[in-house]
């Protein structure tokens, strides 16, 4: 039964203790480095079918009938579905079920999908799809915010265009900007975005002989998208199965129905066959969801002695055809509005404004980044307004633990900004900030910019942001953890197993990753909002302290000791720590049932205990209570004769709470800031009348090893008490700092900076031309 | 038409229609799904594969250009069973978030250090910027073939 431990047991070199704190490498590398990693995509079903859908290439449009005769005889082609076809509501939406399956008769977008083909083959489905036909009558369109919002727009649905208008207001704006010293205001506009992640939108579905409907979809919400099917298709949510592997990049754009329900519809006609859809990049581009463009209406004023004081503005979101997430991603705009300063009084109005331009949705930074540009670009011209250090004035309002917010909501929780920007504010890019622009090169004006922003973590109220892990005992002595959340490139499950690692006192080759499947792991949200592995990794805290505790007791039996205190669980053994005898974890699992060996828990996260007399239009979402902080610094050199913008040096302190892996954290920081140089610097969807001009990697660039500085990550030593090992999300924060920050420098390298983003050569350019610039460039 | 090529090391003849793309070919017919595609029109460097050596985007390939040569794909990378010292250097230096660009990327590199065996940060950032990728800000990237550069130098020394 037991043996006696001659020697400390070895494990294999290469396979490390999983210790919070260490840069273990990721759970996933290795599979993901020999080609092994099988992604959605990567699914081949025998005897699959092809299935592809008829976009609309209308934004707005009545479809009078789809004619399908054609493609329907072309020999390969199994069935062409239409709107008819769908059963149930024919409605998908997070929360406004409001965008059809199939369209029935009113297209909103271009990639509207009018028609569902299958076929045997991807070039007879090619073929095919060339030959639906939509009967479309042209219908007036509306093509920008301004529009949607006249009087007399066409409308798109039958609330009309507002999805959602909100206000959240603190203090008395009417008479707060009386005392203010200096008053700044701007208007700024900010283009859709696309994720760019590598692998589009996919999925493989078959209906099971025992009839369960099973997806392996590259998605964010397996457990979500269950009921988006059956709410669709008119299904059981029971009988539907989502498996959700390692995905090839999402970051928002795939939370949310994309491929789900259409391959579902798909399976349901064709009699057990599995079925493949894959969009092509053209269509990833048209049909999935972006960043939603904005505008933003600012005023900002302060007292004399540099105090924020009132804060009127206004952000309007251009949600394009349908709501997908578009309130909430307002709220989360309006929610930061404010910046992460103290403002005693703020008015912050905010509108979600349907178009015909492509589907506003969930991406990385969700409607922070928007905001931030917005509050960031007012705390410069206040700067500059009252002669003061654009550092010095933000460390000065800096939001700290114990403040309320400029949502009027105490932070309780980390509060980090302030140790970000002091952190900034001594480190030698801040401190050696002169001599660059002193060193520019002929031709070449150069710039140093900082900002300061944050993201709210969660789900917020309203909507309990809960996760249920499971980890269990295998049969041959090592653990397997039932990961509920997807891991999208972010590296959660690595962090799970580190963190079933610490407590499981266990090496990496002991801990098992199960990705995501709705028949194994239970309910635990999406991959999205900061919260994957800050409430997951709650959970599953819980999950394995109450494993080991159990397996101690049982160990305690099997080892006949009275009681388990003198027993430490090791890798792959527990030992009796007054006698050394050892049990390997094999021969106890061996003892145990099955449902012995298994530990399920739950986290839910902490809602705000305040309720403000505010932001009543939000019925879910408003307040949030955890924010993650971070204080960016950009160097930028601009070719005055091009007005080509380089970042050529860049810094990123952040507070994340507690770090679980060093290595991984500066992995999120690095990529959500080279994604936020894009944003910042060359990416913008080019749309006329609601047709994407650009709609691939040639026109639409994505930043490449050549535009992304080697970015130094920092963190700040904060511990969020209610995160797992005292870790908060960061994997949005990161995207909402280049903006500002490169604006900032752009600013102090050339006196002004354009308020509409990207910052491409042709608005520099048109800078460096206007008079007077440069004269009073901030240092 | 029939090929006849050495993929991963063993010679193999093939059947197949002339006009067949090779990512299809790869990942469909003989199942490599760790030739990854992105873009479908050579913008995006996750294709990419070894002809002769040499980083070729499969998207762009036709079947029938292959017939007569030498094809790794990163399924083929590894020797005896150990990693070849990019992939080590791939998972030492955190050069992998969602993976997806990482096999045609570790191939760039391959073909870069094949060419160049010490090459600054700066020829690293060159030869990897036809492959795009989203997740990592390409740092640890260019860390990890540093990294191999150095061990590979270091290994022929040895």
């Amino acid at each position: 039964m037991t043996e006696r431990s001659a020697r400390p047991e070895l494990g294999p070199p290469q396979s490390p203790m999983l210790e919070i704190g260490a840069s273990v490498p990721r759970a996933d590398a290795w599979a993901k480095v020999i080609g092994a990693e099988h992604y959605a995509i990567d699914h081949y079903p025998l005897g699959l079918l092809w299935a592809g859908a008829r976009r609309a290439g209308l934004a707005h449009a009545r479809l009078r009938g789809v004619a399908i005769e054609a493609a329907r005889a072309l020999p390969g082609v199994v069935a062409v579905l239409t709107a008819a076809d769908v059963p149930g509501t024919n409605r998908q939406g997070i929360v406004h079920k409001d965008q059809p399956v199939l369209v029935e008769d009113h297209v909103r977008h271009w990639g509207d999908p009018v028609a569902l083909v299958l076929a045997e083959d991807r070039e007879t489905l090619r073929r095919a799809l060339a030959l639906v036909e939509p009967d479309l009558e042209p219908l007036p369109g509306v093509f920008d915010i301004a529009a949607a919002l006249r009087p007399d727009a066409p409308t798109l649905h039958p609330g009309g265009n507002v999805l959602l208008e909100a206000e959240i207001s603190t203090g008395d704006t009417a008479s707060a900007w009386d005392v203010c010293a200096a008053i700044v205001e701007g208007t700024f506009d900010l283009p859709f975005q696309d994720h760019g992640f590598l692998e589009t939108q996919n999925g493989v579905a078959q209906v099971e002989p025992d009839g369960i409907l099973t997806l392996t979809v590259s998605t964010q919400a397996p457990f979500r998208d269950r009921f988006e099917i059956a709410h669709a298709l008119g299904l059981d949510p029971l009988r539907i199965r989502v498996i959700s592997p390692y995905l090839g990049g999402a970051f928002g754009g795939k939370d949310g129905a994309t491929v789900q329900c259409l391959l579902a519809l798909a399976a349901l006609h064709v009699g057990g066959r599995p079925v493949k859809m894959v969009w092509e990049r053209e269509e990833c581009m048209i049909a999935g969801y972006k960043r939603h463009a904005a505008r933003l209406c600012y005023r900002l004023g302060a007292l004399t002695n540099g105090t924020l004081h009132a804060l009127d503005c206004q952000l309007y979101f251009d949600t394009g055809a349908y709501a997908h997430l578009g309130g909430e991603v307002m709220e989360l705009g309006l929610e930061h509005a404010g910046g992460p300063y103290r403002i005693a009084h703020t008015r912050m109005r905010g509108w979600a404004v349907y178009t015909n331009n492509p589907i506003g949705g969930a991406m990385r930074g969700f409607g922070v980044c928007q905001a931030s540009f917005g509050f960031e670009r007012m705390l410069d011209r206040l700067a500059a307004a009252l002669g003061r250090d654009r550092l010095d004035l933000r460390r000065q309002n800096a939001l700290r633990r114990g403040d309320r917010n400029a949502a009027g909501v105490t932070l309780v929780h980390s509060t980090g900004l302030a140790a970000c920007l002091e952190t900034l504010s001594r480190h030698p890019l801040w401190l050696e900030r002169d001599r660059w622009p002193d060193q520019a090169p002929p031709l070449k004006r150069r710039g140093v910019g900082v900002a300061a922003v944050f993201n709210a973590m969660g789900y917020g109220r309203g909507l309990p942001d809960a996760a249920i892990a499971k980890i269990a005992l295998t049969p041959d002595g090592r653990f397997r953890v039932d990961s509920a959340v997807s891991d999208m490139g972010q590296g959660n499950a690595s962090a799970f197993a580190q963190i079933a690692g610490q407590i499981l006192c266990q090496r990496a080759d002991a801990i098992e990753l199960v990705q995501p499947d709705t028949a194994r792991a239970l309910p635990s949200g999406s991959s999205s909002a900061g919260r994957t592995t800050y409430s997951y990794g709650n959970a599953l805290v819980r999950a394995c302290e109450a494993l080991r505790a159990k397996l101690l007791h049982r160990a305690s039996l099997l080892l006949m000791v009275d009681e388990p205190s003198g027993l430490a669980l090791l890798p792959g053994r527990v030992r009796h720590l007054p006698t050394g005898r050892d049990l390997p974890l094999a021969r106890l699992a061996a003892m145990l049932p099955e449902t012995d060996r298994v530990s399920i828990e739950q986290f839910v996260m902490p809602v705000s205990q305040e309720v403000p007399d505010t932001g009543k239009a939000f019925v879910i979402g408003f307040p949030h209570v955890l924010f993650a902080y971070a204080a960016h610094l950009a160097y930028v050199e601009i070719d005055t004769l091009t007005g080509k913008l380089e970042v050529c040096r860049y810094l990123a302190v952040t507070d994340g709470g507690r770090v679980l892996n060093p290595r991984n954290f500066d992995q999120q920081i690095q990529g959500a800031v080279a994604q936020g140089i894009g944003y910042a610097l060359c990416e913008e969807l080019r749309l006329q009348e609601g047709r994407i001009l650009n709609p691939d990697f040639a026109r639409y660039l994505l930043p490449t090893s050549l535009d992304v500085p080697d970015i130094a990550s920092l963190a700040v030593a904060t511990v969020e008490d209610t995160g797992p090992f005292g870790m908060k999300g960061i994997g949005e924060v990161g995207i909402n700092g280049p903006l500002p920050a490169i604006a900032s420098a752009v600013e102090a390298a050339l006196g002004r900076c354009p308020s509409q983003s990207p910052l491409e050569p042709r608005r520099l350019v048109a800078e460096v031309a206007a008079p007077s610039a440069s004269d009073d460039a901030p240092r | 038409m029939k090929i006849h090529l050495i993929l991963n090391g063993t010679p193999r003849e093939m059947k197949v229609a002339p006009d067949r793309r090779v990512v299809d070919l790869l990942r469909e017919d003989l199942g490599l799904t760790g030739v990854k595609e992105g873009c479908g029109s050579g913008e995006c460097g996750t294709c990419t594969i070894l002809v002769d050596g040499e980083a070729r985007l499969s998207c762009l390939l036709l079947a029938a250009q292959l017939d007569g040569c030498r094809l790794t794909t990163i399924e083929g990378l590894a020797q005896d069973g150990r990693l070849h010292p990019v992939q080590q250097a791939f998972i030492d230096q955190g050069a992998v978030q969602c993976g997806y660009c990482t096999p045609g990327m570790i191939l760039a590199a391959v073909d870069l250090l094949n060419r160049q065996p010490h090459p600054t940060r700066e020829a690293i950032r060159v030869a990897l910027s036809g492959n795009l990728c989203r997740c990592t800000g390409y740092q640890m990237i260019v860390d990890a073939v540093e990294t191999a550069a150095r061990r590979m130098r270091e290994g022929e020394d040895a």
